[in-house]
């Protein structure tokens, strides 16, 4: 029993070393400029423009629940038109990053590492390294830098969505008045609000490309190896992102509201 | 040119290479022979820096690549020219994109140059006007002609082939051999060859190597290895099996 533990230690420690080294790695190449255009405008295309549907969707639907099960709660204490700011508050300081993290995680983390996984395999990133192109420089780099730069637009998006989906169905469906919801949002939410969101954003953005890109570049052979880093980019960018949001959430709130 | 000393190799508890010391001279066509899963293509990565040795060293014009990192080994790689045994084309650009992939980059040559040199490697590979064609669109053989002409686009000195015949038709067998002939001679290079078809063996080396249970067993030229006497030598060259026979 103690000889399984010290080595599921052993090995989390050792793939914590793994993905510091990548991700210095990574920001050393950014830094240097080495990264292929092509690529990082094409990634951003693929996590960014192709993410925008499940983004969206997933945004409004939450605005709309959130909208309605605060006004289920507010109506009792006769306070209906804070409805919407706490829609707003909650949007954009929390539910807005990390569901759009979570979303970004199982649709583009997934992909990332199924990629780059089979890329392994089949021996295309020896194939680079011949070449004498190095797969951070190429493949990694790109990843990570059009996650950080998207992550916070999708996010932004998704937030903008959810407060107006919020807006409909406080006054075409609860009869809440409009002008007393926009007055109270617009008074409740802080700028701090959109910034903590948008950095916590920046942050997952990083996150789900690096699990992605080390999950597929550590990848196992053959079709069960790709099979399990996939599962795993999405299951460890996701806990991550859930993890690193509690801690964020404090230091930002220390930084931008000095609490 | 190439030189390695004493190179030692295991993954796990299991020793895949052991002791292996030999030189390769420049312009020589080395033949790495072997059983399967005998480590030849794990020698093969070690001499372009893809596996870093558990011991040993890897003198490429005399200078050791083992402690290199990866950074500093992309300028030796520029040395060598790989063709994989599944010829590891990038499945998402073009035959263009993947033969042109070591120009990316290179803002000192015109796309034009580049262009023409593309068409000019896979003319000499025999496969002409397929610049637009994806991998998917391709067969075995066909791959690995894109997958040669990548590696000898930028005129490599020293070439490695990762099982080049491996999986394809004795035809298209024959004629990846004589590309690999072709190459060797037109392009002056040094090539290391890794392979367990026997008749590739004897036609592409100028010496053969053997590899058999993690050592290096025997080697000479092809005349002298397919002439010895030596039980290990002749079983493996006559492809006799040690199973023994049972009742149904």
């Amino acid at each position: 029993m103690v000889s399984i533990a010290t080595k599921w230690i052993g090995e989390w420690l050792e793939g914590l070393g793994r993905i510091t080294l990548l991700a210095r790695e990574a920001f050393a190449s950014i830094l240097a400029v080495k990264m292929s255009w092509r690529e990082l405008l094409y990634q951003a295309y693929f996590a960014g423009v192709k993410s925008q549907s499940v983004v969206l969707i997933t945004g409004a639907f939450t605005g709309m629940v959130l909208a309605a099960q605060t006004y289920f709660q507010f109506h009792k204490v006769k306070m209906d038109s804070a409805t919407l700011a706490v829609v707003s508050v909650s949007m954009c300081s929390e539910l807005g990053p990390v569901l759009t993290g979570l979303m970004v995680a199982g649709r583009v983390g997934a992909a990332i590492a199924a990629e780059l996984g089979t890329m392994r395999v089949t021996e295309q990133i020896d194939a680079l390294r011949t070449l004498a192109t190095h797969p951070v420089d190429y493949l990694v780099a790109p990843r990570v830098l059009a996650l950080h730069l998207v992550l916070p637009l999708l996010t932004a998006a998704a937030i903008t969505l959810g407060i107006a989906a919020g807006y409909m169905v406080g006054v075409y469906l609860l009869g809440i008045n409009g002008a007393y919801l926009w007055f109270n949002m617009i008074k409740y939410t802080g700028t701090s609000d959109v910034a903590i969101g948008l950095i916590k954003a920046f942050i997952f953005g990083g996150i789900v490309a690096l699990v992605g890109c080390y999950k597929g570049l550590y990848c196992d052979e053959g079709a069960q190896g790709v099979g399990r880093a996939t599962t795993e980019a999405v299951v460890y960018s996701s806990i991550t992102i859930l993890i690193s949001n509690f801690f964020l959430t404090l230091i930002l709130a220390r930084i931008f509201n000095g609490v | 040119m190439i030189e390695v000393r004493d190179l030692q190799k295991s993954f796990g508890s299991h020793q895949v290479l052991d002791s292996i010391t030999f030189r390769i001279e420049k312009g020589e066509s080395l033949v790495i022979i072997g059983r399967s899963g005998g480590g030849k293509s794990v020698l093969l990565k070690h001499l372009v820096g893809l596996l870093k040795p558990d011991a040993g060293q890897v003198l490429i014009e005399g200078e050791d690549i083992v402690p290199m990192d990866e950074r500093q080994l992309l300028r030796v790689r520029r040395k060598f020219g790989m063709l994989f045994q599944g010829a590891a084309l990038f499945d998402s650009l073009t035959v263009a994109e993947n033969v042109a992939f070591a120009f990316r980059g290179d803002r000192s040559m015109p796309e034009r140059e580049v262009e023409r040199k593309v068409a000019e490697v896979l003319e000499m590979v025999d496969l002409p006007g397929t610049q637009d064609k994806t991998p998917a669109e391709l067969s075995g053989g066909m791959r690995k002609r894109v997958g040669l002409a990548r590696a000898i686009i930028y005129q490599p000195e020293i070439v490695l082939y990762d099982e080049p015949t491996t999986g394809l038709d004795p035809i298209v067998s024959d004629s990846i051999d004589k590309l690999i002939l072709r190459v060797r001679d037109c392009l002056d290079v040094t090539s290391v060859v890794v392979t367990h078809d026997m008749r590739s063996a004897r036609r592409l080396g100028h010496r053969i190597l053997m590899l058999h249970e993690r050592r290096l067993y025997a080697t000479g030229t092809p005349e002298e290895i397919f002439r010895t006497e030596d039980p290990v030598v002749r079983q493996f060259i006559e492809g006799v099996a040690d199973v023994k026979e049972a009742p149904c």
